[in-house]
């Protein structure tokens, strides 16, 4: 699905990884891992296009990187992106539609994710496991093959952990791909990318 | 498209609801207006020549209030990536989001002015093109507020050099606003003067987008 061939990558002065390679094939997971630090978020930031590599390039299969990004990639960093001072309901319903969901999409992804309780509830009001969950929704309600996923289950516990897991690895069975930065090991089978190893 | 007009009403609904909406606008712009009164000396003779230059002076500034809320709050909770990797180039956000921060600022604002120039000493004849002038402004205020805010993308206390790089782009239509209202205090034709200000509208919403949605890739990376 995606192809980084040699990517360096520096912010300010520093260099966090030089000449990385890797490919994703579609239904693959990759979990990002390295200490705190290390160029996890960075390499994440490089695939969606929000940071320029200052070598390597950065391909996806079939379609061009501006396409991509508008389309094929679903981006949920460890900010959910969510306004505290406006409903859940609305947030959601936001989130989604911009990303490209229909009604009944939003409908499962309520469903798949126990959103009702939460749906009239003001965001500030939801905790940030309840909030990643929020943020997570557009994820199921809008299907976009390539997920880019940044400590994606950091504030959630057990049982939602499972259950992200579950829809992880169904969106996979679909034919999508992810790659996740990570500390613990994601509930499903996943190649290790550990960044601060090849330095 | 359909895309487009959900983050619009999105943005005008944040801006009317959030800190900093129309309200706060309004009562400081008449804050403003009530305070040079106060400070130049209750002579309503000694204020009205400069009447006009004084309510488009406060209008610029109050407009400056609301513009750390454009884009900082929105890099601060993550939703400006998502904005980014939606299906609308982000030139066109930027222009969707100066647009929502003219209705829910500019256009209370120039409901509002007439008012603050009347009490200023402006002949209430010439109010109906206080408000016109305003409100062709203060878009051209909300544009290049917008490019302002975009630059101080990410800087701490943002707020405070969004002013300062905002306050001299809003030299061209202070002048050309309040040339408007001077001309027709004197029985000139006021035209000559919102055409400028029109033209400044226009150049302003041509670059703003492009400069803009640089500056925001630049603060993202």
């Amino acid at each position: 699905m995606i192809t980084a061939a040699s990517l360096t990558v520096s912010r300010g002065d520093r260099v966090l990884f030089r000449d990385l390679s890797f490919s994703l094939a579609s239904g693959e997971a990759i979990a990002l891992t390295g200490a705190n630090g290390a160029g996890k978020t960075s390499l994440l930031r490089t695939l969606a296009g929000f940071i320029r590599p200052d070598a390597g390039t950065i391909a996806f299969v079939d379609i061009a990187l501006a396409e991509a990004r508008a389309n094929h990639i679903h981006w949920l960093g460890h900010l959910d992106g969510l306004k505290t001072s406006r409903r859940a309901r609305e947030e959601l319903t936001f989130q989604a539609q911009w990303s490209g969901a229909a009604a009944d999409g939003i409908a499962a992804a309520v469903d798949l994710l126990a959103l009702e309780p939460l749906l009239d509830l003001e965001v500030r009001k939801l905790s940030a496991g309840q909030r990643r969950r929020l943020a997570f929704a557009r994820l199921i309600a809008a299907p976009r093959p390539m997920w880019l996923l940044d400590e994606p289950l950091a504030p959630l516990d057990a049982r939602w952990r499972a259950a992200l897991g579950l829809l992880m690895q169904a969106h996979l069975d679909k034919g999508g791909g992810i790659i996740a930065a990570v500390h613990d090991p994601l509930p499903l089978p996943a190649r290790t990318l550990d960044i601060g190893a090849g330095r | 498209m359909r895309a487009l007009l959900i983050l619009w009403r999105r943005e005008v609904a944040l801006a009317w609801s959030g800190g900093g909406g129309p309200l706060l606008a309004c009562g400081f712009f008449l804050c403003l207006t009530v305070l040079v009164p106060l400070a130049a000396g209750g002579d309503p003779a000694d204020l009205r020549p400069v009447a006009g230059g004084i309510a488009w002076l406060a209008l610029a500034l109050s407009s400056i209030l609301s513009l750390e809320r454009l884009f900082e709050r929105d890099h601060e909770d993550g939703s400006l990536d998502l904005l980014t990797l939606g299906p609308v180039p982000l030139e066109l956000v930027v222009l969707a989001k100066a647009k929502a921060q003219w209705l829910a600022v500019g256009v209370p604002l120039a409901i509002t002015a007439p008012l603050a120039a009347v009490t200023l000493g402006l002949p209430p004849t010439l109010a109906p093109l206080v408000s016109l002038s305003a409100l062709v402004g203060s878009l051209g205020f909300a544009l290049t507020g917008a490019l302002g805010a975009a630059l101080a993308l990410g800087a701490r206390r943002g707020g405070l050099l969004i002013a300062v790089v905002v306050l001299p782009l809003f030299i061209p239509p202070v002048v050309f606003g309040a040339g408007a209202l001077e001309r027709a205090s004197n029985g000139l034709d006021p035209a000559p003067a919102l055409a400028f200000l029109a033209a400044y509208v226009l150049f302003a919403s041509v670059v703003t987008p492009f400069a803009a949605a640089a500056a925001i890739r630049n603060a993202q990376g």
